[in-house]
């Protein structure tokens, strides 16, 4: 039994700076849990406060039944992988892997036993004699996991583990985690500032901002029905296009743009807009949404005109970069379909995937 | 390496706040705090014994007669300041601190640059070379210097009388003793200063000479537009530092002349030592040490500075 | 240097531009050998005196013949040196009161520098850069009220007395290099000890003494230095050729021997330069590493 509550946790700095405001959160055991947000959006506070390196202002973090607000880090059964690995230098990797066992006293053919365990599962069987100085960064963050998965604590915790990496490798050790959880299951929170990583390894992804969480939820649900305006241009890549709108009716519930474009609003939405009319909005649509034009379009799609900008073609996609009234957006389209700089160019918006959000609220309606 | 040291106690490891009473981790920070000021307690005693108390034990025995029986004030430091021999002490001191320094300075950035256009095993080999007078203890090595150059027999004579040059008795002459000394201190410590520079040189990137060569620069230019502005900080600092060691020298005014001819080339050390030691005079000799107090006070504050301003950039 | 301003002032044709780059920097290489080999002559030639003056006997040195050549060696000096029995006391002093001075300094300064560095409590700050100010304080502004101190606690004219003296020229340099060093170790490397479940002890013994293994021999090397080459403390506080140590025992006690025996004393001079200069060659990069740690650090 290895759930981590949190439970109005807060965390505020001496000259009243709040780092974390008062949060939530339930991870269920062997759930991976990723916290994702901007730097300093408290979600590091919230992992190392949950170590024991930082103390708790307020609230409760219970881990496996316990309350441990009050318990130093060692007593806490928690390992942590740090962003730079924290390799102790001096130390060969077995010895890095030993060192916490070797501190609570396991007899000496317990401690092999479980090193080659974890090193078998890692792969790193025959580095177990180097120094941590003759290892590539994807090896040392290997060890790095591997010391914490020999303790076979209650919880792992990372934090951005994988920022040190360059792309290439980041991707194969995502992958690796990934592996490593789906083997040990043990309750896992990880740290990210890449939606990405937190997108792909997540069973729940914790999206906070600010000191507080915007939205927690399964990595496809943020996805499609963020909660906020803040996740709805966090999650995705290349970010949600936003543009300033209003609800008419002009035969029809309709938004009307800045530009003075009316859109009609897909009839399965009819209900959920109807309230909002009058207030002032924000309209959003992810780029993968407004595409090329043709033939057979679904019902809720309309076409719109774009003097084009910039072109970015990627092999797989092509980026369309225009302005509507000042506004930059973009849209993804086929590479078959020529676009330049310059030229007008048709596309398709799918209303039916578009989020409208309250200005005034944040929220996504 | 680059970390700074007064400010890097770290910032991660914020204070616990107050306002969580009785928390274990906030008793543990407390406890924390308890070992750190245990662990610091050997070193607390060591230098409020033998560093602080003797300091002002010192202002309290110059303020005595010469059998410590009465106070008599600031008699000691007048006494000082009207005798002629203190004078020449005052004298003989900043001449020697300032002269050796400067030459010190001045061969150590040379030397440095010339060991920087030097690459590879060969400038590690040079290195150690170089560096040898520092490594020697200097009253040994000061008394090889004295029997080199002492008397109408020594080596240094015989070698002018190859070239048909009279011995001189160069410990009996003041100028020439002053000359002696100062060059002994030059030999001893130029390698600090080439070893601190070259140290610095070689944090300097090149990149910058490159740019500066592209810009145009000649060899000249690059010394004064890069090298210098790079090296300035620790050019001070080691100064500074030098300053205070060189004017503060006891072993080689002590084994070269120890003050002869006539108390022409004593240093306040060795006046010091002369007065409060060898004639017993502890009051009238503390005076003489802490005449240099202020001086020493002055440059202490300037390193510190530099060192905290150095300090700051690292990070 | 010169060679450089010629070549860039020019306006050399673009023909002849790429050799004179190469001429530029053979030039400045040379230059760079020729000055470093005259310095390097002139500062080896005291050490080469004193050497060559060791080598000879007592008959050579009077007879007033070329000073800086030995018609043969003649290694009796070092013999003889090593059998005296001054020296040999004042050998086994130095030795002695080095290595406890040294251990103590260690012990002192790690201790200090880990909580200095690591564990901030009130007043820290300001302590470190007292240490930093003391580290300044030289030796000749107190050696007089220590002298009546030590005489209060009757250990004028005793050994040991250097082992409470000694200590405050080691410590301040050390400590403060250490802070340093201590200072640039990742403090996830701690928190890593910490969650792997390492007290206070362990976290110093098992992990920042090994990580900062380089400064620890450079403070070591330090604190070695300045206690074997003291000479103004021993002369101040010993007399007797029994309390002696090595350099003041060599200037005061054997000069003033009834027979000024030069080929001796600079046989004794060398023995007792040995150690230093034996560790540097040994150990010349944390040598440095520590000479020049105390302004480059902080």
């Amino acid at each position: 039994m290895s759930q981590v509550s949190i439970r109005k946790v807060v965390k505020s700095y001496e000259g009243g700076v709040q780092a974390v405001k008062g949060i939530d959160l339930e991870i269920a055991d062997e759930e991976f849990v990723v916290l994702v947000g901007p730097s300093g959006c408290g979600k590091s506070t919230t992992l190392r406060m949950i170590a024991g390196l930082e103390e708790i202002t307020a609230g409760e973090i219970w881990i496996g039944g316990d309350v441990v607000n009050d318990v130093p880090p060692r007593d806490r059964d928690i390992a942590m992988v740090f962003q730079n690995y924290a390799l102790y230098p001096h130390m060969s990797v077995f010895e890095n892997m030993a060192f916490g066992l070797k501190l609570r006293k396991f007899p000496k053919d317990e401690i092999k036993r479980r090193v080659d365990e974890a090193a078998r599962i890692l792969d790193i069987a025959m580095l177990l004699d180097r120094k941590p100085k003759a290892l590539s960064g994807g090896q040392r963050q290997r060890v790095a996991m591997g010391r914490a998965i020999v303790r076979n604590p209650k919880v792992f915790l990372f934090d951005e583990p994988l920022s040190n990496l360059d792309a290439k490798l980041r991707v194969q050790m995502r992958t690796e985690i990934k592996k490593v959880h789906q083997t040990v299951r043990t309750t896992t929170v990880y740290v990210t500032h890449d939606q990405v990583e937190a997108m792909t390894l997540a069973d729940r992804v914790v999206v906070m901002n600010h000191g507080v969480i915007e939205q927690v939820g399964p990595p496809q649900e943020l996805y499609h029905n963020p909660a906020t305006r803040f996740v709805a241009g966090f999650i995705g890549s290349p970010a949600m296009n936003f543009l300033p709108a209003e609800l008419v009716d002009d035969g029809g519930l309709k938004i009307r743009l800045a530009t003075g474009e009316k859109l009609p609003i897909p009839p399965a939405r009819l209900d959920r807009y109807g309230k909002a009319k009058g207030r002032r909005l924000t309209f959003g649509l992810r780029p993968e949404h407004l595409t090329e034009t043709r033939s057979d379009e679904k019902p809720g799609v309309v076409r719109i005109q774009a003097n084009v900008d910039v072109v970015e073609p990627m092999g797989m996609e092509t980026m369309v970069h225009f302005f509507t009234d000042g506004v930059p957006v973009c849209a993804r389209i086929d590479p078959a379909v020529q676009a330049r700089p310059g030229e007008t160019l048709a596309l398709a918006a799918d209303l039916n995937q578009m989020h409208l959000i309250d200005d005034e609220t944040g929220r996504v309606i | 390496m680059a970390e700074g040291t007064t400010d890097v106690p770290i910032a991660g490891y914020s204070a616990p706040r107050p306002r969580a009473h009785g928390s274990a981790l906030h008793r543990m920070a407390r406890r924390r705090s308890t070992t750190a000021l245990l662990m610091c307690v050997p070193l607390f005693a060591l230098l409020a014994g033998f560093v602080v108390y003797p300091f002002f034990y010192s202002i309290y025995l110059s303020t005595l007669n010469r059998d410590m029986t009465r106070f008599i004030g600031l008699f000691n430091y007048q006494y000082l300041l009207s005798s002629n021999t203190f004078h020449l002490v005052i004298f003989q001191s900043c001449l020697f601190a300032i002269t050796a320094v400067f030459l010190k300075a001045l061969i150590g950035f040379i030397l440095a640059h010339v060991m920087h256009n030097i690459t590879g095993p060969d400038q590690k080999l040079w290195r150690g070379v170089l560096l040898l007078p520092w490594v020697i203890p200097p009253a040994l090595s000061t008394l090889g210097w004295w029997w080199m150059i002492e008397g109408s027999y020594s080596a240094v004579n015989w070698l002018l009388q190859q070239v048909g040059i009279h011995p001189i008795a160069f410990l009996s002459s003041t100028a020439w003793a002053r000359f002696w000394i100062i060059m002994v201190n030059v030999w001893f410590g130029t390698p600090f200063f080439m070893i601190m520079y070259l140290a610095t040189l070689k944090s300097v990137p090149d990149q910058l000479y490159e740019a500066a060569a592209i810009d145009g620069a000649t060899g000249w230019q690059k010394i004064r537009f890069i090298s210098f502005p790079m090296l300035k900080n620790i050019i001070s600092i080691t100064t500074l530092f030098s300053l205070i060691v060189t004017f503060a020298n006891f072993d080689i005014v002590q084994i070269l002349t120890a003050g002869a001819p006539a108390n022409t080339t004593h240093v306040f050390a060795t006046y010091a030592f002369q007065v409060g030691i060898n004639s017993g005079n502890i009051p009238m000799g503390s005076a003489v040490s802490l005449f240099m107090f202020p001086i020493l006070a002055v440059f202490a504050i300037f390193i510190l500075r530099g060192v905290t301003r150095r300090t700051r950039e690292a990070i | 240097m010169s060679s450089a301003t010629l070549a860039a002032g020019a306006a050399a044709p673009r023909r002849g531009r790429r050799p004179s780059i190469a001429r530029e920097r053979r030039w400045a290489l040379w230059t760079s050998y020729i000055a470093l080999a005259i310095f390097a002559v002139g500062f080896l030639i005291p050490p080469y005196f004193e050497l060559v003056t060791s080598l000879k006997t007592s008959q050579e040195i009077g007879a007033g013949t070329d000073p800086w050549f030995t018609q043969h060696l003649f290694f009796g000096n070092y013999t003889s040196i090593i059998h005296n029995p001054q020296f040999q006391i004042f050998f086994l002093n130095s030795v002695k009161l080095t290595i406890v001075v040294v251990c103590v300094t260690m012990v002192i300064s790690v201790l200090a520098a880990y909580a200095l560095a690591r564990m901030r409590f009130f007043g820290s700050q300001m302590f470190a850069t007292g240490v930093f100010l003391t580290y300044l304080v030289p030796e000749s502004l107190l050696f007089i009220p220590l002298f009546k101190e030590l005489a209060n606690l009757h250990l004028i004219n005793n050994t040991w007395a250097l082992a409470f003296v000694w200590p405050t020229l080691s410590v301040p340099f050390c400590t403060w290099i250490l802070i340093g060093y201590f200072g640039s170790i990742p403090k996830e490397l701690d928190e890593a000890a910490m969650i792997d479940g390492a007290s206070h002890l362990q976290m110093l013994w098992k992990i920042f003494i090994p990580v900062a293994m380089p400064g620890i021999i450079a403070a070591t090397i330090f604190a070695f230095t300045v206690c074997w080459g003291d000479f103004l403390y021993p002369l101040a506080f010993l007399f007797t050729s029994k309390q002696m140590v090595l350099t003041a025992g060599i200037v005061s006690t054997l000069i003033h021997g009834d027979v000024l025996d030069w080929g001796h004393i600079m046989a004794a001079n060398i023995l007792a330069s040995a150690p230093p200069i034996l560790i540097y060659a040994f150990l010349m990069d944390y040598y440095i590493a520590g000479l020049t740690a105390g302004a480059t650090k902080g």
